[in-house]
């Protein structure tokens, strides 16, 4: 009964585009981490002279309107991007999986009440209400991520009851009722490690959509403030710069590969995981 | 099947006031001063024109007093004066909203048609490289930054190419029309002015096609996937066996059923495309929700936040119903209960 990933097992398969995914996504977590000792450039360091210079072998990704190094800019600013990232889907998924968790198995009145609450907050356009909070809290990493959390955490919270639901059913779990285990035991310890996979899922989908709305928030200026690199506010210095492409051009080729990294990744599990497409 | 109309109906009146009734509260509850985001500065040191602002706002009264006045107003069809534009939140809504939704119908458009092509290529070819490249295609659809993308296909097509417009609904040069439905590619039709009418299209789409992408991706991966499910079903065998040509089974047997779970993900992708306006529009200089509602949060301006979100959660819901109705007629298994 038990929905394990065996990792091994899923890349000896023959599946492209999630290896692909998986490779992306590593490389730049590695940069993430290590993006300080490989960036060729203080990422900060402005030179007037050398401002709007095209890519080339000083400047990889050329120099921005301060003149500063793209290409390092580019590596540092996948630390906030990428864990803004992680950061909101990692709480989302805890918040949604005790909410939707404890009102499935409570159920009745209460799941009602809980239910209709969460459907309220997913019925609001989710976009604008991330910007109403990041601009009413003021513009910060922390108040974004905040925002985009209270936005998407219904989406689990409804998986979540849906998986209790079926679950709280099965026989073993009126077995460990009858053995005597408690609530808080039958739930977290036999019905939330066989719902995990799921939700697994549906997390490492959302990776990639997490990162591109902390990105957009950034793009509107309610996210990172200058001077931090961050991919999204990048994009945005390029605004005014059309002509001089580099400047938006790379830190959004950026945002497009980890996220379509991450979206390869998510695919390749979903499918591993779902027995009716893997039928034929 | 009009019960269920009817009961639909009533909640969206429950969800109405929720939404209202939470903007009304984040407005109230997060430590933001609509006075300080709206006056300037020196406007904020005389205690007499802050007094003055507040009173001509109701933001000195108590707070559920605040709300009942905001409910009420909004039962009249007042939905309340924006602190931004001065104007009432529904005369702006009626002044921009055209512009939203001549672009979202172009791009949902886009979205269907290029989305369904795309999934059935993807299915018919499964595992070969055909099906690789449209997948990427529709993976990188909902995987681009759509800001970035916008960004990209003015500089490429309209600067450097030079093969389409730039920003705004119509060129510096032409006046928009008056009257008529605010949707000028219609207009121009209706009024047979086709000048009008190709200009305002090709403004639109540049636009439309960036902003439909992302929804292109969401049906042409759902296409794809229920047509590989389809297509292992017994009578799709059937239809093979008895010597129908491979076209012809996906066309006149797997495509149709292929096709229904694919509403859904339409409606969802409509109401994606509603977020991904604010980034577009911004970008393509394009007068309407989007850049309004993005005005309006950045400067705390709730009544008009308030008003765009009631009017994008109607959308939400009526598109919802549409399209659970649509699926009951289509789908005779689908039963309303």
């Amino acid at each position: 009964m038990k929905t394990k990933i065996h990792m091994p097992k899923i890349l000896k398969q023959k599946n492209f585009l999630f290896k692909l995914g998986l490779c992306i996504c590593l490389a730049w977590i590695f940069i993430a981490i290590f993006s300080p000792l490989i960036m060729p450039q203080d990422p900060y360091a402005q030179d007037m002279a050398a401002r709007f210079q095209g890519p080339g072998t000083a400047h990889w990704f050329g120099t921005d309107e301060l003149g500063r190094d793209v290409f390092s800019r580019v590596l540092l600013g996948s630390r906030v991007s990428i864990s803004a990232g992680l950061i909101t889907v990692c709480i989302t998924v805890v918040v949604g999986l005790f909410y939707g968790g404890i009102a499935g198995y409570i159920g009745g009145v209460i799941d009602d009440i809980m239910m209709r609450l969460a459907e309220l907050v997913s019925s609001f356009p989710p976009l604008i209400l991330a910007m109403v909070i990041a601009s009413a809290l003021g513009p910060s990493i922390f108040n974004s991520v905040f925002a985009m959390t209270i936005i998407w955490w219904p989406n689990y919270a409804r998986l979540m009851r849906s998986m209790v639901i079926t679950l709280k059913e099965n026989e073993y779990i009126t077995a460990s009722r009858t053995l005597g285990a408690s609530h808080v035991r039958i739930l977290f310890r036999e019905i939330l490690p066989n719902s995990i996979g799921p939700l697994l899922v549906m997390a490492t989908l959302d990776i990639g959509n997490a990162i591109l709305t902390f990105a957009g928030l950034s793009f509107l200026g309610l996210g990172t403030q200058p001077p931090t690199p961050e991919w999204g506010s990048m994009v945005s210095d390029g605004v005014s710069n059309m002509n001089y492409w580099w400047i938006s051009t790379f830190p959004g080729l950026a945002i497009f590969s980890m996220s379509i990294g991450a979206n390869f990744v998510g695919d390749g599990l979903r499918d591993y995981m779902d027995p009716k497409l893997l039928k034929d | 099947m009009v019960k269920y109309i009817i009961r639909r109906l009533i909640f969206v009146v429950f969800l109405l006031i929720g939404v209202s009734l939470l903007v009304f509260l984040i407005s109230n509850l997060v430590p933001s001063d609509p006075v300080a985001a709206n006056m300037s500065p020196t406007a904020m040191s005389d205690p007499e024109a802050v007094a003055v602002y507040k009173a001509k706002w109701g933001l000195d009264k108590p707070l559920y007093q605040q709300y009942f006045v905001y409910l009420s107003n909004l039962l009249k069809g007042d939905l309340g004066t924006s602190i931004r534009t001065g104007n009432p939140v529904l005369e702006d809504l009626k002044q921009f909203f055209p512009a939203t939704l001549e672009l979202s119908i172009f791009a949902m458009i886009i979205a269907i048609v290029l989305g369904v092509l795309f999934g059935v290529i993807s299915a018919t070819h499964r595992d070969k490289p055909l099906d690789y490249i449209f997948r990427t295609i529709s993976i990188g659809g909902v995987s681009v930054p759509n800001f970035w993308f916008a960004l990209l296909m003015l500089f490429l097509c309209y600067s450097k190419l030079g093969i389409f417009p730039g920003g705004g609904r119509l060129g510096s040069r032409s006046t928009s029309p008056s009257g008529g439905s605010g949707l000028y590619v219609l207009d121009g039709i209706l009024s047979g002015n086709w000048g009008l009418a190709s200009e305002a299209f090709s403004h639109l789409l540049l636009p439309a096609l960036v902003l439909g992408f992302f929804t292109m991706g969401l049906i042409a991966r759902q296409t794809r996937s229920n047509l590989l499910e389809v297509t292992s079903m017994d009578y799709v065998r059937t239809a093979k066996a008895k010597g129908l040509p491979g076209g012809k089974v996906i066309t006149r047997h797997a495509l149709g059923n292929a096709l229904i779970p694919v509403i859904t993900v339409m409606g969802m992708g409509f109401c994606n495309l509603l977020g991904g306006m604010v980034f577009v529009e911004k970008i393509f200089s394009w007068p309407g929700i989007g850049q309004y509602a993005y005005l309006s949060a950045t400067t705390l301006d709730f009544p008009a936040i308030c008003g765009v979100s009631l009017l994008i959660a109607v959308i939400y819901v009526v598109m919802n119903l549409f399209i659970d109705i649509l699926y009951g007629i289509i789908d005779p298994r689908v039963r309303y209960s």
